[in-house]
């Protein structure tokens, strides 16, 4: 059961210090309740965008993804939210793009659900399958909590997604386990891959770790940094275009 | 109706290493040479430059190097009772695509076999009793001996400018080296690379062990050098960019910066690329092939190029299926063990456990090929006697880039997302790493590749189904040299032992090992149990070679790339020195 009257939970609320014009706009619009549910980043180096403009992604479907990523990568002294970190704007573009599309997917029929051992036999792009995925998630959360899932307080959110892990969600059609797995991969691709994509806001997740990115050229170096704990300013693509 | 072209002397089906190695051989021998290559081509200098070379996202997790399964790809299964499926995205280890093939995102390991493998039956037979190879492992002898390859070997080393040390020069062991390698008439052409702290930690602890440890042979030049050809190969950068990447440094040897800048300047070579080949055009009453037919995939046109001499040198799912849709040589069929076409299908079996350890290891630093190995547990380099299972394989550290997408181990227990995962994975980044255990795939009766009967590629040929499991002797190999790493972390002190991961299960989705098939169109002595003779002659058709993994009677516990660099020598050197002066078959059949 959905309990409307609860205004959906804006991914722009998300966007944590960003609190911009837009967000302002789209809350006033919404009746937003004013508090963040997200708590502010520890750190917010660099200006996050007015707004974020979706190529795919419906408000639905970025409100749920925006909660989730959160969770997944929580705003603690180690980086921002997921969202501030900008997961949701790296996989609306994803889905919009060629993978998203199907590309180098092999889509001849006939489909046959195969064993585990045999991979992806859906006949869905990556798009549909988010898609089908998140509709199928938020029928689940709204039979098991009353809610769509980003209506969900962050407790109730952790705890849906831990159980989608332990494959003990029952979604209707959609393998909830599967759509799990592709969730957390697309946030840790987001996360540590280069800025370029949309995620890793700031190259926060290579500071996070300590990797250096670009131009990684160490014939020199290889002997001088063995076993020494190195510190070097990441570089990313768009600091050499 | 296929558009019919003028014959050339030759025509190779497929432009990575072997094609681009045999067609050099053969033009230098004076032939006219076409080489068909179904994908794009690729100019180091434009496609692998930085920036956008160092692109994870792309070129590892989203594959862009690798073969899109909408094109081609091959259909899955575990027994020959169960209904294969299409691999619709690489769930399972991916093949390579475009001009230069593997060899452009290989890592550039470059091992040469152990001389036991290559007598693998006759061997195992002497040393343990007629009664000990079971019934269902279908491993052969190859036809040569590691000292016919020997110069063949040394050859493809001087091609990539390989760095290494040598264990066994002519006879005399070597202190640093590899003690269990075949002598080598020479030297590695380059001296090895720098080692990495996880390789200083490594070979101390396997040493302390009383294994002996040495640098692993890397086609990652450690030094700016000249190959074979006289074309220049730059210096590793130790970037951490080798598989799955193009080299921007030129220093990983690939066949777009080894072979082909001479190549495409021969006027007796032709490169046609986007040229998909379909089928063999065989005459069997006259036992040749002749020719080939592609289709352009720029006009899609078809087109046949006939040939006096036919290289196969795709892959071995498209060599084994080139021949199966040409009806050339009998299919094997698993209930009878007759037939040779598609048999003795191996991939390699692989296992790993992490370590997670004080010292920093800035995994960023790193080349492709792993900073040390143990050969101790390979091949039959240990007594198994009692063991239950045959074969086995190298131990080495595996730190070849610290791309963070993928390479980010977290202890045992460690949730997998959360303010918890993420504070342990920027403790333990810069300090872990995994002992890979890199093991044989001794062919299994019920493993082998035939024709899909219900799924096409693009053009519309049928697909390569793959029957394949791991079997008992995998599995017990696994467990073995998984053991062996675990006590090799434990003896490096390290601070947490993950939990070891010897293969388990089923072959297939998130279980495979590393990208290397094998099998299918396999060499050997006796047309009755082999496709192709001791040359890589094709028994049925003499004009007709087959190069490539597939020529594997089984798979070895060592990459196979210099083996099969090593073969295209023995080949050609087969085919310019004695074919050419009077075509026909080599070996009396």
């Amino acid at each position: 059961m959905s309990d409307d009257s609860i205004p959906r939970r804006s991914f722009l609320k998300g966007a944590g210090a960003a609190g911009t014009a837009a967000a302002t706009a789209l809350s006033g619009a919404l009746n937003l309740p004013a508090q963040a549910q997200s708590t502010p980043p520890a750190k917010d180096a660099s200006p996050p965008p007015a707004a974020e403009a979706h190529l795919t992604l419906t408000a639905t479907e970025a409100a749920f993804l925006s909660a989730a990523y959160d969770i997944f990568i929580p705003a603690d002294k180690l980086s921002p939210s997921g969202t501030d970190c900008g997961l949701v704007l790296f996989i609306d573009r994803q889905l919009a793009g060629a993978w998203g599309g199907g590309a180098r997917l092999y889509r001849s029929g006939p489909f046959i659900q195969g064993k585990r051992e045999q991979g992806y036999q859906l006949s869905l792009t990556p798009r549909e399958f988010f898609a089908a995925g998140i509709k199928a998630a938020n029928e689940w959360t709204r039979k098991t909590y009353g809610k769509d899932f980003d209506r969900l307080s962050a407790a109730e959110r952790e705890t849906a997604l831990k159980t989608m892990d332990e494959g003990k969600a029952q979604f209707n059609e959609v393998n909830g386990k599967q759509f799990f797995e592709m969730l957390l991969a697309s946030a840790m691709e987001g996360f540590f891959a280069d800025p370029v994509y949309g995620g890793n806001r700031d190259k926060v997740s290579w500071r996070m770790v300590g990797y250096p990115g670009l131009p990684a050229t160490y014939a020199s170096k290889a002997l001088e940094y063995r076993g020494k704990k190195i510190v070097i300013e990441p570089q990313s693509i768009a600091d050499f275009s | 109706m296929a558009k019919t072209l003028k014959a050339v002397d030759a025509v190779m089906v497929g432009m990575g290493w072997s094609g681009s190695i045999m067609a050099r051989e053969l033009t230098k021998a004076g032939l006219t040479v076409v080489g068909l290559e179904r994908g794009a081509d690729k100019s180091p200098r434009e496609d692998f430059a930085l920036p956008r070379i160092r692109d994870e996202y792309k070129y590892r997790v989203r594959q862009e190097l690798m073969l899109d399964t909408s094109i081609e790809t091959h259909t899955l299964r575990n027994t020959p009772a169960e209904l294969a499926l299409p691999m619709r995205k690489w769930d399972v280890p991916p093949v390579g695509d475009g001009l230069g093939g593997a060899g452009a995102h290989w890592n550039g390991v470059t091992w040469r076999f152990a001389p036991s493998e290559f007598a693998l039956r006759s061997h195992l037979t002497e040393r343990y009793g007629r009664n000990a190879i079971p019934e269902e492992m279908t491993i052969q002898d190859w036809g040569i001996t590691y000292d016919d390859l020997e110069p063949h070997y040394e050859h493809f080393e001087r091609l990539c400018g390989t760095s290494g040390k040598a264990g066994n020069l002519r006879g005399q062991k070597i202190e640093g080296g590899n003690p269990f390698e075949g002598p080598r008439h020479n030297d590695y052409p380059n001296k090895p690379l720098i080692m990495s702290q996880a390789g200083m930690i490594f070979t101390k602890a396997a040493q302390s062990l009383g294994y002996h440890p040495f640098p692993t042979p890397a086609s990652n030049s450690s030094t700016p050098y000249v190959n074979s050809e006289g074309l220049p190969i730059g210096q590793c950068q130790y970037c951490g960019h080798c598989e799955y990447f193009g080299c921007e440094s030129n220093a990983k040897a690939s066949p777009l910066i080894c072979v082909l800048p001479v190549l495409m300047q021969d006027p007796k070579f032709e490169l046609r690329t986007q040229a998909y080949v379909s089928r063999l055009v065989y005459d069997k009453a006259a036992r040749k092939v002749r020719g080939v037919v592609y289709v352009d995939r720029r006009t899609g046109e078809e087109i046949e190029q006939p040939a006096d001499l036919v290289v196969l040198c795709a892959y071995p799912f498209n060599n084994t299926l080139l021949l199966l849709t040409a009806g050339i040589g009998t299919p094997y069929d698993p209930a009878t063990g007759k037939g040779v076409v598609g048999k003795n299908y191996c991939h390699q079996t692989t296992s790993n456990v992490m370590m997670f350890v004080d010292d920093e290891i800035n995994p960023w630093i790193g080349t492709g090929v792993s900073p040390a190995a143990i050969d101790d547990f390979q091949a039959d380099n240990f007594d198994h006697s009692g063991l239950g299972f045959f074969g086995g394989g190298f131990i080495a550290p595996a730190v070849s880039g610290g791309r963070p997408i993928q390479v980010r181990a977290t202890p045992p227990g460690t949730p997998r997302w959360g303010s918890a995962w993420k504070e342990a994975t920027a403790r333990w980044y810069s300090h872990s790493f995994p002992l890979n255990c890199h093991g044989i795939s001794y062919a299994h009766k019920h493993n082998y590749l035939d024709l899909d009967p219900t799924y096409k590629d693009a053009i519309g040929r049928p697909l390569v189904r793959m029957t394949y499991n791991y079997f008992d002797n995998d599995y017990k190999m696994s467990a073995f040299l998984t053991e062996k790493a675990v006590g090799i972390a434990r003896a490096a002190n390290a601070t947490i032992v993950g939990n070891p991961q010897p293969r388990r299960g089923n072959y297939g989705a998130n279980n495979g090992g590393a990208a290397h098939h094998t099998g299918g169109a396999i060499m050997g002595t006796d047309p009755s149990t082999s496709a192709l003779n001791r040359y890589l002659q094709c028994w049925e058709a003499s004009n007709l070679f087959v190069m490539g993994g597939a020529a594997f009677p089984q798979n070895p516990g060592h990459n196979p790339t210099c083996t099969i660099g090593a073969l295209t020598y023995w080949s050609a050197h087969a085919i310019t020195s004695q074919y050419l002066r009077s075509p026909g078959p080599l070996v009396a059949a």
